[in-house]
């Protein structure tokens, strides 16, 4: 089947496994918080069981009782209950079916702790910012990584030996730490640029001029705090990536050619660049973990603060949704990479297409 | 192997790097009996360094230092578990299933490259916040460890592979040696160096990763860790109000420590790598 378009069958197989991990994905979101001793379905089912609570309340609990699929329910809505008077609990099987079915409609469900706002609707707030903060930083510290890198390899002497241990620091500082310092440092001790959030406490979002400087000014710090490690660490893999392809013969050839140097620059970086890339793509997942944090840290108004909400607030709708869409742009991020990657070296298509 | 640890004796980064472990390790077993650790609430609330506190006292009125010597022991506690747990059950699986192939490969295979997209935050987040009961340090550790095992089998594996078809795993195999002789005396030999590398980034990863799940308060409930010093930090207000004695030195710890393994790893990379020697 396609035999003749290798570019199309690529894509095909690629986008297959993807969405196989993407299942999983959904199996693990499902089935993990559940492994607990304390797991969230036994809290709502607690709540809901006990009739305490006001009329408003049980409503609200039999509404997430029903929406999860977590009580079986008869033909007309009305919950199941058994001889105690509580309501009778769904197998895990029809729970984690009605769980995919809800996943594939895009549906998270209602949030606990913003309630009846749905899990989207809030998830939708956040990703704007998260995205406008990421996006950028990952690119434009890739890129700089890998050109510092690159120019570490090849010129070597000082520029080297300077740039290389500061580089090495920069990549083991931890995400959150170096947050902490440039916080501390710009913003605590001297009020250089605002510590806190997305914009200004008392402006309402728009698209107004004053709205795009306070966001500005906000996004300085986490935008630096991000990119400068990322940076750090692509460059100490570039560096020996770089120093690997100087010992090559294309590049001692092209030297004895006496080609100019920067053009023999741009070989060198375009033949270390692709295992770069595979290492971005690798190293993505661990990344947003770190980005995420980091948007904790300065109260960033993205999925990162999202998160940390919902978990403090043990808001599990919340909790799963949120994992599940980091997993997804992961995969999604992932999936461009490996496309990318297919059509800039064709070995790695001719890999998958021969053989076997 | 003496002539690599010679080899290695003679890198500045590795020996900085190994003194800088090293001197933590001995920190975190020694400090208990030169400082008398308090964990009791003895001051008020975020009191700041003195005479009798040197590096002040935390929003409950602990005092830091001790606080600090009890955190960097749990942080390496938690790191040494997940790099024992994480460099074994990867560095086994990863071994057989490239040596031997067949069906546990596949298995092993799949799962790795299931997990090398899922990140494992998302896993760590996943499980702890359903244990809201008896989250203990052991406990995060195994989880971390659980979680992070697969980048392990992934990389032994690699290598393993590319040692199959040397002379002399089948002049062993015409001796008569099985499997598990061969995997154990002519294959891992070669690949200790490796392991160990494999090793060090683990313990690193490890502390970071407990670091990073207290820090969103998902930590041990049963001790302190520089994790928890950072969430308390942040959520009792001692990093908002510019207290630096609250975060900033839980924080160095962990860059330093962190730093040190790093400056290992690239240290040996360099050793066992001539190309990049210069």
């Amino acid at each position: 089947m396609l035999k003749q378009y290798p570019t199309a069958r690529y894509i095909l197989h690629r986008g297959g496994w993807y969405f196989l991990t993407f299942l999983v994905a959904v199996t693990i979101n499902f089935f993990l918080p559940r492994l607990g001793a304390s797991n969230p379905v036994d809290i709502i089912m607690g709540k809901a069981g006990s009739g305490l609570d006001t009329e408003a309340a049980r409503e609200k609990e039999e509404s997430y009782l029903k929406e999860f699929g977590l009580v079986q329910v008869d033909a007309t809505g009305t919950i199941l209950r058994g001889p105690d008077g509580k309501p009778l609990k769904s197998s895990n099987v029809s729970q984690f079916f009605n769980y995919v079915k809800m996943c594939f409609q895009g549906d998270f469900g209602t949030s606990f702790q913003k309630y009846p706002k749905k899990v989207t609707t809030i998830i939708a707030e956040a990703v704007p910012w998260t995205l406008a903060l990421q996006l950028p930083t990952i690119l434009f510290g890739w890129l700089v990584g890998n050109i510092l890198g690159a120019l570490a390899a090849y010129r070597r002497g000082v520029f080297d030996r300077v740039f290389f241990p500061l580089a090495l620091l920069l990549s083991a500082v931890p995400f959150f730490a170096f947050g902490m310092l440039l916080v501390y440092v710009c913003a605590i001790r001297n009020s250089w640029l605002p510590a806190m959030g997305g914009y200004a406490g008392d402006m309402v979002p728009g698209f107004n001029l004053d709205f795009f400087k306070s966001a500005g000014a906000h996004y300085i710090l986490p935008f630096f705090s991000i990119f400068l490690i990322l940076a750090g660490g692509q460059a100490i893999g570039m560096r020996s990536m770089g120093i690997y392809e100087l010992g090559t013969d294309y590049i001692k050839y092209a030297k004895w050619l006496g080609i100019k140097e920067n053009k023999i620059l741009l070989y060198l970086f375009r033949n270390a660049m692709l295992p770069q890339l595979t290492g971005l793509a690798l190293s993505l997942g661990g990344m947003i973990g770190g980005a995420l944090i980091t948007e904790m840290i300065f109260s960033y108004p993205g999925l990162g603060m999202a998160i940390l909400s919902a978990i403090q607030g043990q808001d599990y709708p919340m909790i799963q949704g949120c994992t599940l869409l980091v997993t997804i742009s992961v995969l999604i991020a992932n999936f461009t990479v490996d496309i990318l990657i297919g059509f800039l070296d064709p070995r790695v298509k001719a890999g998958q297409m021969g053989g076997n | 192997m003496l002539k690599l640890l010679k080899n290695l004796l003679k890198s500045p980064s590795f020996i900085i790097g190994m003194g800088l472990f090293l001197l933590t390790i001995g920190g975190a077993l020694l400090l208990p009996f030169f400082y008398h650790v308090n964990l009791g609430l003895q001051a008020s609330s975020y009191a700041s360094p003195n005479g009798k506190f040197l590096l002040g006292c935390d929003h409950l009125g602990r005092d830091m230092v001790s606080m600090l010597i009890e955190g960097l022991r749990s942080s390496l506690y938690v790191g040494l578990l997940t790099g024992v747990i994480a460099t074994t059950l990867g560095t086994a699986l990863g071994i057989y299933g490239g040596f031997k192939g067949g069906w546990m490969d596949d298995v092993v295979n799949l799962v790795t490259n299931l997990f090398l997209v899922i990140p494992s935050f998302v896993v760590l987040i996943l499980i702890s916040s359903s244990l809201s009961k008896g989250r203990s340090l052991t406990l995060i550790g195994l989880i971390i460890g659980l979680t992070t095992w697969t980048w392990s089998a992934r990389a032994v594996r690699a290598q393993a592979a590319s040692l199959k078809s040397r002379d002399h795993i089948a002049l062993a195999r015409i001796n008569g040696a099985g499997t598990f002789r061969i995997l154990a005396f002519h294959i891992l030999p070669y690949l200790a160096s490796y392991v160990f590398m494999i090793f060090i980034l683990q313990v690193a990863s490890g502390i970071l990763s407990e670091a990073a799940i207290s820090m969103i308060g998902l930590g041990p409930l049963d001790t302190v860790s520089l994790g928890t010093i950072l969430n308390d930090a942040k959520n009792q207000g001692g990093f908002g109000d510019g207290m630096w004695w609250a975060f900033m030195p839980a924080t160095v710890i962990i860059t330093v420590l962190v730093f040190a393994l790093y400056i290992i790893n690239t240290s040996m990379e360099g050793v066992f790598n001539p190309r990049l020697r210069k």
